[in-house]
């Protein structure tokens, strides 16, 4: 799960203990390469295209696309971030505060925005985030790619590319870091 | 020794109901001659029928007299307040001189002298009677009068002083403010001083153009909180001038609610030199200090400012050293509804009859400032003088002396609560402060006003 | 001097009347502050400066003494982060006429909103405020007493141009005693490690310095060149009648930053003012328009400074410096 939604989501804190390894930094490396020619092969090149990672977790997953892409068509591709501390449903429910500045690289009118995220859980972080993009210019197309798709979705989302789809238990947690992707629980 | 204050003595045993005496068994007296446990009976008439152990009942027609049992309890003369704020005539709403006797009888009070900062200014014969009558008929304490230096306050002209001092008015002050102008300041005492009545000018000290626009005292508070300051300087430059214009005329001057430390040492001086000064103070100068403030509560607000740590040291310094003659209230009710105002726009005063005698206790015997004997000269008897009123009140606990007592326990824990106070205002600084000490009888002329700490009426 | 205020609908909030509010470490509340300001200085300068974080929480400007500035600026601030805003203006002549300032604050409150931003010319108006009220009440200004979001935004000013603000040398010039800036810039400068210096005339200083971290000097020459910002206060005309200075001329003559002595600052130092300013007084025109005077960047920032204290106070679910409750 991603930092940001380990300190978030209750209880909070803890600390997570992983339990098996799910996918390991090269299982990473070859689903990125294939997402980022997923990526090209849908968009039909990589014009107009912009990167955004989530904060926090898939900020370093969405420079990593970047590379591969970049790697494949010789196009270097715009990468930016979005915090969605604004934007999330549960303000005043549960501490939110920003990681860091948001930063888009340019204006959204007209261009398609590949949003990057570590996990896809319960579908409110990238609610949160078609908000927060809509505030910096009218995309032509918003798509989703994240690493690990764990279900128990609450919302109408779902992802264009996925590394990997990893079916849960909603008491489990996914913690994604460079070295790869491990199930466990958080423990108090 | 007045006629006057005889005759209001006099007449207050015509307004009480008769009754069959009472006696008090087991008690600690404590009077100017020092302390005893003695039985103390009190006979119908109103006077101390006979001080001792083993008092033969039947030989002093009191078969039929209560008994209270008092032991663990001191029984002293009745507590005088020599500078108490009524409110009556014309602030009501804040007390009336019924509410305000009660709540000085549960503190153990039998005579307070009512300041004269009413509306109207009591500064006429007509106000004086006005406030006596009204004192008589609540018949829970002996109220008297005191009226003001200039007319209404307003320090450009002389009250009528011979017809006041007729009247029965002993203390003439301007409190809630001092007389600014000197030379007007120095005839009062002159005037004063040829009146066939022995009377005593009181003064609140505070040179006006020092303390303008202040609103706490001046220093390290005031200047973190951003509220502007009464320096001390204010206070003391009033009392030097008063020592002096006091020994200019020779007359008597009593400082009211002494607060700083330089003020202090100017009194202690002043007595020091043979000059016929007394001074006050108050439970909440020698209690507490400016940095109550920062709460920014109004409750805090208060004429003269509480002051700096130093300077309750010095205020206790000067009561144990006898600098300070008494504790005086300053009882400053005020509704709920001014006193929630912006704290520089709220009224200054605070209450302080039923808790006096819990902060002397707490403040000054515990702490072994004063012994229980000194503590109770500065309650009862010291003022009583001072008020002139020593025919009658402070006496001490012998036969034939007029019964005006009370009764405490030294060691009794409580905690103050606001609304459980008589007065009807809340304006007590000391909401939820446990302390101890606390009235258990009150008898005026022998009728008890409060009994087991309730007030008779 | 924390207290917390329990809004039923959103849980614990605690309210900021002092800079000592931010916490019982004053450094880490102040830099948690000034991270989050980060964010909606990005938020303010997007084509929509406009976040629904507070979406459905109502912010009641209560000024009793005039402040369009301030005013504007919370107000802008709430809107940009959706919440709504309400202004009850309130004279101070209707006040003296005896309303209850309790009376006043129940009755806002009964209209059900979040956070009450108090200016009153009166010390003491937000904590007593505070003290009755149930939502979060921001000190918007009261009396001579605290300012504490203008600090804020003098704090992130200088780090934006400066960097830390730890070891910066700061002189504060003017009329200190009668200002709220003043009071909560040297609570706020000294916390961070600053090192501030007062300078004015004796008059204008506050009656004791017990327990202000702080050097004085009443020479302002000598203090321009040590020093990496210099803040002027705000001089007011009724301060010659009540014989605080004898006259302007003289007081602009010795203390004003004319350009004479803006050339004796450091070439990095900043010329900051909180505003109104009296051009010709306390500062000259001349300098007021300096490359290193920020005193648009004060108004710029303070917009952003005071999204961060309603998100902190009304969204972000967190306490000052501490654990949220759930």
């Amino acid at each position: 799960m991603a930092e940001r939604e380990r300190r978030l989501t209750p209880p909070y804190g803890g600390v997570f203990v992983a339990r098996t390894r799910v996918m390991t930094a090269d299982d990473m490396k070859r689903a990125t390469k294939r997402m980022a020619h997923e990526i090209i092969e849908r968009n039909q090149g990589l014009d107009d295209l912009v990167v955004i990672g989530l904060q926090t977790g898939g900020v370093p997953l969405a420079s990593r696309l970047c590379d591969a892409l970049e790697l494949i068509d010789g196009t270097e591709v715009p990468v930016g971030c979005v915090d969605v501390a604004f934007y999330r449903d549960d303000i005043g429910l549960r501490p939110v505060l920003p990681e860091t500045v948001t930063d888009i690289p340019c204006d959204l009118d007209g261009r398609t925005v590949i949003l990057v995220d570590d996990v896809l859980f319960t579908g409110r972080t990238i609610r949160a985030a078609l908000d927060a993009l809509s505030d910096y210019g009218r995309a032509r197309a918003v798509q989703l790619a994240v690493m690990v798709d764990r279900g128990h979705r609450e919302l109408p989302i779902r992802p264009d590319y996925v590394g990997k789809n990893l079916p849960t238990r909603r008491d489990e947690a996914v913690d994604v870091t460079a070295d790869g992707v491990d199930l466990g629980e958080m423990v108090k | 020794m007045s006629k006057n204050s005889n005759n209001n003595a006099t007449n207050r045993k015509a307004t009480v109901p008769e009754s069959a005496g009472w006696i008090l068994t087991g008690g600690r007296v404590v009077d100017r001659t020092g302390e005893r446990i003695a039985d103390v009976a009190i006979a119908p008439d109103g006077t101390i029928a006979a001080v001792g152990l083993d008092l033969d009942l039947k030989a002093l027609g009191l078969t039929k007299a209560p008994v209270l049992d008092i032991t663990g309890c001191v029984v002293s003369p009745g507590f005088v307040d020599i500078h108490t704020h009524l409110r009556e005539p014309g602030r009501e709403e804040a007390e009336t001189i019924e509410s305000g006797s009660r709540a000085a009888a549960l503190g153990g009070y039998t005579a307070v002298v009512a300041m004269p900062n009413t509306e109207p200014t009591i500064d006429s014969v007509a106000v004086v009677r006005q406030v006596l009558d009204a004192g008589l008929a609540a018949g829970l304490c002996d109220v008297r009068s005191s009226a003001s230096i200039t007319l209404g306050r307003e320090g450009d002209a002389l009250s009528p002083m011979a017809e006041l001092a007729a009247a029965g008015v002993r203390i003439f002050t301007d409190d809630g403010c001092g007389v600014q102008n000197d030379r007007l300041m120095r005839r009062a005492l002159e005037y004063a001083s040829g009146l066939p009545e022995p009377v005593v000018l009181a003064q609140h000290c505070e040179v006006e153009a020092l303390s303008h626009g202040g609103h706490m005292h001046e220093g390290e508070w005031s200047s973190r909180l951003g509220i502007p300051g009464i320096p001390a300087e204010a206070e003391e430059l009033m009392v030097f001038r008063d020592i002096a214009l006091s020994r200019l005329t020779g007359m008597a001057v009593h400082f009211q609610h002494l607060s700083t430390k330089g003020a202090v040492a100017l009194v202690r001086e002043a007595k020091a030199s043979g000059l016929n000064v007394t001074a006050e103070a108050t439970p909440h100068h020698f209690t507490l200090t400016h940095a109550e403030v920062a709460s920014y509560d109004p409750v805090f607000k208060v004429n003269p400012p509480l002051r700096t740590a130093e300077d309750v040291a010095a205020v206790k310094a000067g009561l144990a050293d006898g600098t300070i003659d008494a504790i005086a209230t300053d009882h400053a009710p005020h509704t709920d509804d001014v006193k929630e105002a912006p704290f520089d726009h709220a009224p200054c005063g605070m209450l302080g009859l039923e808790t006096a005698l819990a902060l002397g206790i707490t403040e000054l015997v515990e702490p072994g400032v004063l012994s229980m004997t000194e503590f109770i000269a500065k309650m009862s008897w010291n003022p009583a003088a001072i008020a002139r009123l020593d025919d009658v009140h402070g006496r001490n606990v012998e036969a034939a002396e007029p019964a005006h007592l009370v009764v405490f326990d030294p060691a009794l824990e409580w905690a103050v609560d606001p609304s459980a106070l008589a007065s009807k205002s809340n304006n007590t600084p000391y909401a939820g402060r446990v302390v101890r000490g606390k009235v258990r009888h009150t008898f005026l002329c022998g009728v008890p006003t409060v009994l087991d700490g309730e007030a008779q009426r | 001097m924390n207290r917390p205020v329990t809004n039923p609908r959103h849980g614990r909030l605690r309210s900021l009347l002092s800079i000592s509010d931010l916490g019982p470490d004053v450094a880490t509340g102040i830099s948690e502050v000034m991270t989050l300001t980060d964010s909606f200085v990005e938020v303010s300068e997007r084509t929509i400066p406009k976040v629904p974080a507070l979406r459905g929480r109502t912010v009641v400007s209560l000024f009793f003494e005039d402040s369009t500035r301030t005013r504007l600026s919370f107000e802008t601030a709430a809107k940009r982060l959706s919440a709504d805003t309400m202004n009850f203006s309130v004279s101070t002549s209707s006040v003296k006429k005896g309303e209850s300032l309790r009376d006043t604050i129940e009755t806002i409150e009964a209209m059900g909103v979040d956070a009450i931003v108090v200016r009153h010319a009166s010390a003491g108006v937000p904590r007593q405020i505070a003290q009755w009220a149930t939502s979060a009440i921001i000190n918007a200004g009261d009396g001579w007493h605290e300012h504490p979001t203008q600090a804020l935004l003098d704090c992130y000013t200088i780090r934006q141009r400066l960097g830390d603000i730890t070891g910066k040398r700061i002189a504060i010039v003017g009329d200190i005693r009668h200002s709220r800036v003043a009071r909560s810039n040297v609570a706020a400068f000294t916390a961070l490690g600053a090192d501030v210096t007062l300078v004015a005339p004796p008059t204008l200083l506050p009656p004791s310095l017990e327990g202000w971290p702080v050097k004085v000097s009443t020479d302002i020459d000598a203090v321009l060149p040590t020093v990496d910002v210099c803040y002027m206060l705000r001089m007011q005309r009724e301060r010659m009648t009540e014989a605080l200075i004898p006259t302007i001329r003289e007081y602009s003559a010795r203390y004003g930053l004319n350009e004479r002595r803006a050339e004796l600052l450091p070439d990095h130092a900043l010329i900051m003012h909180p505003g109104p300013m009296n051009r010709g007084v306390e500062i000259d025109a001349a300098v007021a328009d300096l490359p290193n005077t920020v005193i648009v960047d004060q108004v710029r920032n303070g917009v952003a400074v005071r999204m961060a204290v309603l998100f902190l106070l009304l969204g972000s679910g967190t306490t000052w410096g501490g654990e949220a409750d759930v």
